[in-house]
Order: structure tokens, then C-alpha cells, then sequence
């Protein structure tokens, strides 16, 4: 796997995150360790094998489609910095 | 005093719950002011806590098995007006409306909640050292130059060094609970998937998380567990099963674990082992892949669960200048620190188009492999036993020199077990060189119970 700037820059972006210079040459030897060894799991057969997404067997667990007491919208609010009337504020879209 | 004793005693009123609060409140500053293993005490809380008992208790009102007991508890378990920020500078100034359910399961018992406990930022480490941007990082109770293991160091050196009574509430994702328990020598208890509710902990990777408990003794780690265990339907993972009654009559060791590890862990362990019959067993496939495996999922999990972190809702914030995409991207750049921004990264790639397949659910599917090798191991054993930590407390400076690779390779023996969602418990097995060396037992799901009847033969 060739890790290079134009990767890392991609993969950045994808993540909403802007990195420095500094920090894009720090991580290119190590992100090229860590995904070379990733790259071990190509030796295990799992061709015959379900991937686990929970360690147990966790069943669909839904619920009554009725409302119940939930968070007001004070309260989900109360941690926002920017609001306006009753709703969060974000930048622009567009 | 056994937590037992000192419940009874508040019971009857014979101790004031103010008073043993004010000592204990006293205490954490003092300790924390030279060990950091506080990101915030919560005086205030405590306080009030601490005098409506009294006021209960007058009228014999009160009571509950955790009554008066000073409680701490991990940064990323959200306790309600309580600064929650999971040691990350991106939740700075977040105050939850609502306490997590294993939190309020223990104040419905009559625990005060005393502070949050410091840790890797959002759980990414397995030294306390990648802690967030201005946030400090806890030393060890045994020597100040070595880490205390993480992510949940706080709450380990915390219970080691507080000299009244208290329980620490932590979280394991791969080894968060059971490796600070060993590097500051006390017990850790790490529960089954979805035996303690997930709601209102601050995530790193949802198939992986648990809230669980360490306390300076088995019978405490069990008395907080058996508080906080238990079905809840505000989270769609929590199990209905519950703990099953213990049953240790066969015990293995794990022979990979002794292998390639410091002399002076290998020796303190076997000795500790001396009285206690059990057969080596081998766990191949867990031994050579768990790391990867679990690095993949842990990190491709995170990437999505962070993506939430973006000036918005909670935590951290800007002027609201520039588009969206400038917007989040300047707040997460500032605000994360830079083990979180590398897991982002490499989460986000094991999950990108044209990678998915290789990386992502090729992990999830050799996670079955490993599930089935533990599986089969406990057909035959009731508890397997491995050393917790390959090495002894590390110096932050021989820390400093790893890479990133060779400081994930440190969780080589606790991530099998959180990878498969297996209860595993970390108990002081001695001493060397000074510091302390920890044990791991490991049992099937929902055999908890066979841990702590064991650990307490062997503490």
C-alpha cells in the first residue's frame, strides 16, 4: 500500500480535518507501518466465515412506536454556543 | 473498613455522610494536585449530595448498598451538570442534562459522585499519555516518572492512592480498565458486552465499549458491578441475560501470553499461580492477529462516532465563519489532539470506497475467528488466565521513543478479550522491581461470577 501526501490529504478531507505540513510527514512512516501490518489479516481464510459486528449476539431491539418523555429543547440546546430562536445555528451551506 | 461496614454504620448514622464526603473531597485535591488523576472534582455536587442523605438518613429514610460511598468516575461517562469532556479539549464546557444509566444506578443506591477521572483523549492510549490538548497526565502512585496505564488512569491511580474508602467507575474498549488496574496494582473488572448499560458514555467504538468498575479489593469491584449490571432499553446493545452463578472447576493458562514478555511479569505471575492446578493452552489466532483486528475496528468505529464533534451541538465552538466544511474542519483541527486526528484518519480509511472490503470487514470477520477460538477454549476451561500487560509500568519517556505501531503491539493480551466481548478481570499478582504486576482472568460471557470467586482466592 503506497501512503503518500496526495493519500493522506484525501483521507483528511474525508475526516473534515485539516493537518500541517508537519504533522502530514510525521504521519506517512507511521500510518505506512500500521497499514502494512493491518495487511497481516489477508493471511486468515474467512472465506466460509459471517463478519461479527457485536461480540455477542445482539437481537433487533426495537421498541413501541409511542412518544415518551424526551430531552426539551431547552435542554438540547443548553449546550450550544451558537443558536438562534429555538434552533441550532451551523454555518452557511452554500 | 470493608464498604459493607462503612454502609452499615451511615445507615445507622454513626458516620456522617458530610463529614466522610469534606475528608474524601480534601483528599482528592491534595492527591490530585501532585498525581493529576482528576480532570474535575465536583465539590459542589458532592456536597449537596452528601447533605440531602444526612437529611434522609435522620428521618430513616435512606437506603442502598452504595450509601454515602464516594464514587469517581471516568471522564467519558457523562454525569449531569459535571464538565464531561472524555479528556478532549473538543468537549470543553459540555455539561450532560441527564446522567448515564450505570452513574444514576449508583446514586439511586446512595453514591456520591466526587469528580471526573483522567484518561486518554476519548480512550486512545494505553498509557494515559495521549491526553487531550491542555489536559495533565496522571502519574503513577509508585514512581511519578511512570505512567499509570490507560485509558482509564485516573481512576486506576486514584484507587490506589485514596486512603478512605471510594469505587472508580471505568470503561474498556481494548484493555482500558484491565491495564491501568495493573500498572497501579489494584482490581479491575471488566464486565460482558452489554451486561452494563452504554447510555450517556461518551463513545470510542460501539461494538467494543463497557463501563465496568475498579476498586482496591475483588468484593468492591463486584459490589459496584452488580449495582450497574443490567437490562436498559435506552441502549439498543444491552443484553437481557444476566450473570450466571460461578462454577470454577477447571483453570488454564494462556501459554502465548508468557511468551516474548518482560522476565520480571512472567515470574511474579507463575509464582502467584504456585497454588492454584491448571493446563496451558494455546490461543494461536487471537495471539497473531487481535491487533490488527482490533486497531481496524476500533478505529474505523471512532472515525464515525467523532464525526459528531463539530462546533455545533456541544463542546468546543467558533465565529461561524466560512462554509460548513471550513467550519467543522478549523473547530476539529483545533480541538482534537493528535492521537484522536490519527484514528480519524486511519478509521476513515479502512472505511473509504475500494478499501472497505480489505481492511474493514476483513477485520470483522476475523473477529468471528477469534470469537469461535475463545469459544471453543471455554468448552472445556471456566477461567483462562494470562499476565495483564506484556511489560511493567513503562517511564513516560520510554513511551515518548514508540512508535505508534509498537505502542498498539502493548495491548497484545487485553484486546482478545474485549474483541470477543469476554468478561476479564485484572488482580494485583505482586511486585517487581518495586512496582506492581497484574494478573488477567478471563471466563465465558456472562460468567463474571467465576472471575470474582476466583480473584478472591487469589488476592
Amino acid at each position: 500500500m503506497k501512503v503518500d501526501d496526495a493519500l493522506i490529504k484525501r483521507v483528511a478531507a474525508n475526516a473534515r480535518l485539516n493537518l500541517s505540513g508537519n504533522e502530514i510527514r510525521e504521519f506517512i512512516p507511521q500510518f505506512k507501518e500500521i497499514i502494512d501490518y493491518f495487511s497481516k489479516l489477508d493471511e486468515v481464510d474467512t472465506k466460509n466465515t459471517k463478519p461479527s459486528f457485536q461480540p455477542v449476539e445482539v437481537k433487533n431491539a426495537l421498541r413501541e412506536d409511542k412518544p415518551k418523555p424526551s430531552l426539551t429543547q431547552e435542554e438540547a440546546l443548553k449546550n450550544a454556543q451558537n443558536k438562534k430562536d429555538g434552533y441550532f445555528k451551523g454555518p452557511r451551506a452554500v | 473498613m470493608k464498604i459493607k461496614e462503612f454502609v452499615n454504620e451511615v445507615k445507622k448514622g454513626d458516620v456522617s455522610v458530610e463529614e466522610n464526603t469534606e475528608k474524601i473531597l480534601k483528599e482528592a485535591e491534595k492527591v490530585n494536585s501532585e498525581y493529576k488523576y482528576f480532570n474535575i472534582i465536583s465539590k459542589e455536587l458532592a456536597l449537596k449530595q452528601a447533605r440531602e442523605l444526612d437529611k434522609k438518613i435522620k428521618l430513616s429514610k435512606a437506603k442502598g448498598r452504595l450509601l454515602g460511598v464516594p464514587i469517581s468516575v471516568k471522564d467519558c461517562i457523562c454525569v449531569k451538570d459535571v464538565e464531561s469532556r472524555a479528556g478532549s479539549k473538543i468537549l470543553e464546557g459540555y455539561l450532560p442534562v441527564f446522567n448515564a444509566t450505570a452513574v444514576q444506578k449508583a446514586i439511586d443506591e446512595g453514591a456520591i459522585i466526587i469528580g471526573k477521572t483522567a484518561q486518554d483523549e476519548f480512550g486512545f492510549g494505553s498509557f494515559s499519555a495521549n491526553v487531550g490538548l491542555g489536559f495533565n497526565r496522571p502519574l503513577n502512585p509508585f514512581d511519578k516518572t511512570r505512567a499509570c496505564g490507560g485509558s482509564s488512569g485516573g481512576a486506576a491511580g486514584w484507587t490506589q492512592k485514596a486512603k478512605n474508602i471510594q469505587i472508580s467507575l471505568g470503561q474498556s474498549t481494548g484493555g482500558s480498565i484491565a491495564c491501568p488496574a495493573s500498572f497501579c496494582g489494584v482490581a479491575g473488572l471488566t464486565p460482558t458486552y452489554g451486561l452494563v448499560s452504554r447510555y450517556g458514555l461518551i463513545d470510542y467504538a460501539n461494538s467494543l465499549d463497557k463501563i465496568g468498575s475498579i476498586a482496591k479489593t475483588v468484593e468492591d469491584a463486584e459490589l459496584m458491578l452488580d449495582i450497574i449490571s443490567g437490562h436498559d432499553s435506552k441502549d439498543s446493545t444491552s443484553l437481557k441475560e444476566q450473570m450466571q452463578k460461578p462454577s470454577v472447576k477447571k483453570i488454564a493458562i494462556i501459554k502465548d501470553g508468557f511468551n516474548d514478555i518482560d522476565e520480571n511479569v512472567k515470574k511474579t505471575v507463575l509464582k502467584k499461580l504456585d497454588c492454584v492446578e491448571y493446563d496451558e493452552i494455546s490461543l494461536p489466532l487471537t495471539n497473531k492477529y487481535c491487533i490488527a483486528t482490533y486497531y481496524l475496528l476500533a478505529t474505523s468505529e471512532a472515525s464515525t462516532n467523532l464525526a459528531k464533534y463539530c462546533g455545533m451541538r456541544y463542546g468546543a465552538y467558533d465565529k461561524l465563519e466560512g462554509s460548513f466544511n471550513e467550519y467543522f474542519s478549523r473547530v476539529r483541527s483545533e480541538n482534537f489532539g493528535k492521537e484522536a486526528k490519527k484514528r480519524i484518519i486511519l478509521g476513515t480509511f479502512a472505511r473509504m470506497s475500494g478499501f472497505r472490503d480489505a481492511y474493514y470487514l476483513k477485520a470483522a470477520s476475523v473477529r468471528t475467528k477469534i470469537i469461535e477460538e475463545y469459544k471453543k477454549i471455554f468448552k472445556k476451561y471456566d477461567v483462562i488466565i494470562s499476565p495483564t500487560m506484556p511489560i511493567l509500568p513503562p517511564k513516560f519517556e520510554e513511551i515518548e521513543k514508540l512508535t505508534p505501531l509498537q505502542n498498539y503491539m502493548m495491548d497484545i493480551l487485553t484486546a482478545g478479550p474485549n474483541l470477543a466481548g469476554l468478561p476479564h478481570l485484572s488482580i494485583n499478582a505482586g511486585f517487581a522491581k518495586e512496582l506492581p504486576v497484574g494478573m488477567m482472568l478471563i471466563a465465558d460471557h456472562l460468567k463474571e461470577k467465576n472471575l470474582i470467586e476466583l480473584g478472591k482466592r487469589l488476592e
